[in-house]
């Protein structure tokens, strides 16, 4: 193992890193853009060109917020709660490939930090860790809106990874491989798995948006019924990080559902010019951070309730006949 | 080797501390989670065995699904600190036996067989691998499977079956 390949390694896990906090950043922005758009307002234009340094400005903010520790919480472990949240969402891009390989001064670079062979259980196994920064951040709190907020996040994060588990496998099957770069391959050589595979793509896409949180299925948001929700009791910099870790997230599942379904990095003349890779995948993230937003924009909040009831009876059986399916389709059409 | 063995012991120690932790935690709430940075170290180990796909499995299963619904009993249940009772006195004078019969098995086994004991031959490149424990699962290991699944089965039934109200 030779230093230049550490050094890679480090340098490419620093611009991942920055790469999430930035996208956080730009992604809030993008957000309160496109929902003001859907909802005929403006939105944040006034810091900066176009409202441009609004994330700037956000950030400063809370920043100097005051940072509020509750009398009788859990000093350690409300400490350690936001750092919990964020790390599997910074670790989990880990395994996504942004392109083939480039060339810088005679040394061949591939654009992804680890091809490793069991990709997607890596995805599913960081995806599961995550659950904890909710339940400590809920219990350590020691208060009861954070503790039912936090409960209700976790039942309904558990429920849907079955779901998300199971919209994995088809893209697995598909291509005989649990590597995230050798999905991509295949889906260059066959056609997006979009394309095979509608109905995991669904399925895929409702479990993620529960996964993370996101609307319709934002229970932690549900101010009318919980105040806020597991981070009901955080201020500054420790609700900036649960902020983070949230958008960070979304980033993620997005560039994984494109790399899953949306043939990854692959485009019109990526073979040829690599440096294409990374700038179809960010366009892909792109389209579906808007999709995330624009569902946000029209759509209603699920009852807690009806919320878990359809996780359970129709997310569940769906993805099951989705892998039977596929499984069957495989064998019997070579 | 020495990158490998500095990260061994690395890990070695983090997890027995976590197991320590975890016997020693009054709070019910950190001995569980002592228990989650314990499985997932031993994930860690499993990588360095060259076995991804069981340090995958070991995070999702264990630290990700089991602990998740054990510490949701603790929080639900309230958790008290434990207070240093004399009661189950005898448990702990077994439990102490146990772990010395334990121990001196151990101890006999490291120093009659020598420390590279020749208890597992080679290992293949492949063992581990998804492909592998897939193939092995299904021919070799299909009955306790099938078991496994409905031991599983019969466990699910009967949570509904309990909190049905009639």
């Amino acid at each position: 193992m030779d230093m230049i390949l550490v050094l890679e390694w480090v340098i490419k896990s620093i611009l991942l890193i920055l790469f999430g906090i930035t996208g956080f950043a730009y992604t809030t922005y993008y957000e309160r853009r496109a929902l003001a758009r859907i909802q005929t307002r403006i939105g944040p234009n006034r810091a900066g060109p176009a409202g441009l340094l609004q994330p700037v400005a956000d950030g400063i903010k809370l920043i100097f917020n005051e940072e509020l520790i509750p009398a009788k919480a859990d000093k350690v472990l409300f400490v350690l709660a936001p750092i919990i949240t964020v790390l599997p969402a910074l670790i989990i891009w880990a395994v996504v490939p942004w392109g083939t390989s480039i060339t810088i001064s005679g040394r061949e670079i591939p654009l992804y930090l680890a091809d490793i062979n069991v990709g997607a259980l890596y995805i599913m196994a960081v995806a599961s860790i995550a659950v904890y920064g909710i339940v400590i951040a809920g219990w350590s709190s020691n208060s009861k809106y954070p503790l039912l907020g936090s409960l209700r996040s976790t039942a309904q994060i558990i429920s849907y990874e079955l779901s998300l588990g199971l919209a994995f496998v088809g893209p697995i099957m598909l291509s005989n491989s649990m590597s995230m770069v050798s999905i991509v391959e295949k889906q260059q050589e066959t056609a997006w798995f979009i394309v095979l595979q509608p109905l995991g793509f669904v399925i895929f896409f409702l479990a993620i948006l529960a996964e993370i949180n996101r609307a319709p299925f934002d229970m932690p948001e549900a101010e009318q019924e919980l105040v806020g929700g597991y981070h009901t009791e955080y201020s500054g910099m420790k609700f900036a990080l649960f902020f983070m870790a949230e958008y960070i997230k979304m980033i993620a599942v997005s560039a994984i559902a494109a790399t899953l379904f949306l043939g990854g990095y692959s485009g019109p003349w990526v073979e040829s010019i690599p440096w294409l890779g990374p700038i179809y995948l960010l366009l892909k993230i792109f389209i579906l951070l808007f999709v995330f937003i624009w569902i946000r924009g029209t759509l209603p909040r699920f009852r807690y309730d009806r919320l878990m009831a359809f996780g359970w009876k129709i997310m569940l059986p769906a993805a099951l006949i989705n892998v039977f399916l596929t499984a069957v389709v495989i064998m019997f059409l070579p | 080797m020495t990158a490998e063995l500095i990260l061994f012991l690395v890990l070695a120690l983090v997890a027995v501390g976590a197991a320590l932790g975890l016997l020693f935690s009054r709070n019910a709430v950190y001995a569980a989670l002592f228990l989650v940075l314990n499985f997932i170290t031993v994930a860690v180990f499993y990588l360095l065995l060259n076995a991804p796909f069981l340090a995958m499995a070991q995070v999702t299963i264990y630290a990700g699904a089991i602990m998740v619904l054990f510490l949701f009993v603790i929080m639900l249940l309230g958790a008290r600190k434990l207070k240093t009772s004399g009661e189950n006195l005898w448990q702990r004078r077994l439990a102490i036996g146990l772990g010395v019969v334990l121990l001196g098995e151990l101890v006999v086994l490291f120093f009659a067989k020598g420390w590279r004991g020749t208890l597992i031959g080679d290992i293949g490149s492949k063992f581990g691998s998804p492909e592998h424990i897939g193939i092995e699962l299904f021919n070799q290991y299909l009955l306790p499977f099938e078991i496994t699944s409905i031991l599983l089965l019969v466990g699910i039934i009967g949570a509904i079956v309990l909190t049905k109200d009639n």
